[in-house]
């Protein structure tokens, strides 16, 4: 070991990504090792009502909720099967009252735990007894850089106000905080102002996320849908940003496949590397699995483990690896790469989620998805329909969800 | 606030661990990570061996000095490696250094 320190090999080849350098050892796509990070959807309950909810448009009732000690069984199942990572997300995962005694379970059984917020619901002491809990990190979604586009976007009134105010808590108590930013049309114009906002915020990282139209986005993508010049004008904004903040904020960005050349490698691909678990215990292969008709996703409340329902389950394997692909996908040099895309994608625009994603410019259909994306973003039909438990409220004239 | 962001590593430097890397031992893999938000790295041994001494009270020039000795190595080609190693990490947002507190 002496030897390599003193020829100046290793060290400043350090560390690499992880997850290829565990791939390589034993957690292969092959043998679907257990993936490193969970996202535990605690909630479908949520005071925002954003057009671009990740949530399905079927949300879990209250009811149906995994109790306390479900979840915290399944956060001990986890840790112990190799699970690194839990996400706390949602809905909104504040809305429940145990999020702190869940918190610190995560932490009592060595998870690391990120907590995905709205932060309407947080208080300066609920934030406290979560950092006193364990918890690792904060992830808080912004509308906006200011209260009219930002609380109208959400549907409620004060909604940016209490972000903001939340979001100066979590530095003040040296939590770590990740910006979240959803872009679309209607709000893209304040992407340099959101960077900033950022930055004036002390966040550690920025997520600038273009919205991706499945469930309740799918159904506001006319009202979402950003130009072709909107997109270049993005990148640009996000890379020379990126390298003016180096150091100081880091910026991951998220492109929109309409206008995308190839596909997304979406969730890793499919079963390969990310699972997560619904408010109601569905272990599903990612958030907008359900929208896919015809699969059976299994429950933590059924008599299967974790770890058999990920390695064994008809939905996980049904789109795992390569096998399952047919033309272009199944020749095709980039099969590894990507995986064809997204499968709720292929599912909500071509009626099966055994095609290849038409974000692919190899998709029959790729042509004609980007020019209905050029329509719909020169349309300027502008009101959203909000999500909600009701199966959604269009925004009505004058007056705003907010 | 306790630490800075944006740092420039040198043998003067006491650095630590943000609150939001930790480091562990995955006993299913058996490997180092770091974990981060979004992100777990795999950081070599000796990187690992180098982090575990980065308490924010030791200084990047104490721990070549340990490392030196451990290794019967010479000191200035370890300091440079050192330096470049957490450098990179604080470039990632993985290390931090503590301030002087003026109380």
């Amino acid at each position: 070991m002496s030897d390599i320190l003193a020829e100046n090999k290793t060290i400043a080849a350090a560390p690499s990504d992880g997850l290829a350098v565990l791939e390589s050892q034993r957690s292969t796509a092959e043998t679907f090792g257990i993936p490193l990070a969970v996202l535990a959807e605690l909630t479908h309950r949520c005071p925002l009502q954003c057009p671009y909810c990740s949530n399905p448009i079927e949300l879990d009732r209250g009811g149906s909720e995994l109790t306390t000690g479900e979840w915290k069984k399944v956060l001990s199942e986890l840790a112990e099967i190799g699970v690194l990572q839990i996400h706390f997300s949602g809905g909104e995962p504040t809305a429940r009252k145990d999020l702190a005694e869940l918190v610190q379970h995560a932490t009592d059984v060595g998870l690391y735990s990120n907590l995905i917020t709205s932060a309407v619901l947080l208080t300066r002491e609920k934030l406290s007894a979560l950092a006193d809990a364990g918890l690792c990190h904060v992830q808080i979604s912004f509308q906006g850089n200011e209260p009219e586009v930002a609380d109208r976007v959400a549907g409620l009134k004060n909604a940016h106000e209490r972000k903001i105010e939340a979001a100066k808590w979590t530095r003040e108590l040296d939590l770590p905080l990740t910006v979240n930013a959803v872009m679309h049309r209607q709000n893209l114009h304040q992407l340099a102002d959101i960077i900033q906002m950022a930055v004036d915020l002390d966040a550690d990282r920025l997520e600038v996320a273009n919205v991706q139209y499945y469930g309740w986005a799918l159904k506001n993508r006319a009202a979402l849908m950003p130009t072709i010049e909107q997109i270049d004008e993005t990148s640009r904004i996000v890379e020379e940003a990126a390298v003016r903040l180096k150091g100081i904020l880091a910026i991951d960005y998220v492109v929109p496949d309409y206008y995308a050349l190839r596909p997304k490698k979406c969730m890793g691909g499919w079963g390969r590397q990310f699972f997560n678990i619904s408010p109601a215990g569905k272990v599903l292969p990612c958030h907008a699995a359900e929208s896919i008709t015809g699969l059976e996703f299994e429950s933590v409340r059924s008599n299967h483990s974790i770890a058999w329902i990920w390695q064994n389950s008809e939905a996980f394997n049904r789109y795992r690896g390569t096998g399952w692909m047919k033309e272009p996908c199944k020749s095709c040099e980039f099969r590894e790469i990507d995986f064809g895309g997204c499968r709720c994608q292929a599912f909500a625009l071509t009626g099966d989620a055994g095609n290849t994603d038409p974000a692919c410019t190899l998709s029959p259909m790729h042509e004609q998805i980007f020019k209905q994306a050029e329509l719909e973003a020169a349309a300027h039909q502008d009101r959203f329909l909000y999500r909600n438990f009701a199966g959604g409220t269009l925004e009505t004239e004058g007056e705003h969800g907010a | 606030m306790a630490a800075s962001r944006n740092i420039s590593v040198s043998e003067a430097s006491r650095p630590k661990l943000p609150r939001h890397a930790r480091l562990k031992f995955d006993e299913t893999r058996q490997v180092w990570v770091i974990l981060a938000p979004e992100r777990v790295l795999a950081p070599d041994e000796i990187a690992v061996e180098v982090l575990q001494l980065c308490d924010g009270v030791r200084s990047v020039s104490e721990m070549v000095d340990q490392l030196a000795v451990k290794y019967a190595a010479p000191r200035e080609a370890i300091a440079t490696d050192v330096v470049a190693m957490l450098q990179d990490l604080a470039d990632k947002g993985f290390l931090t250094e503590v301030r002087e507190k003026t109380s």
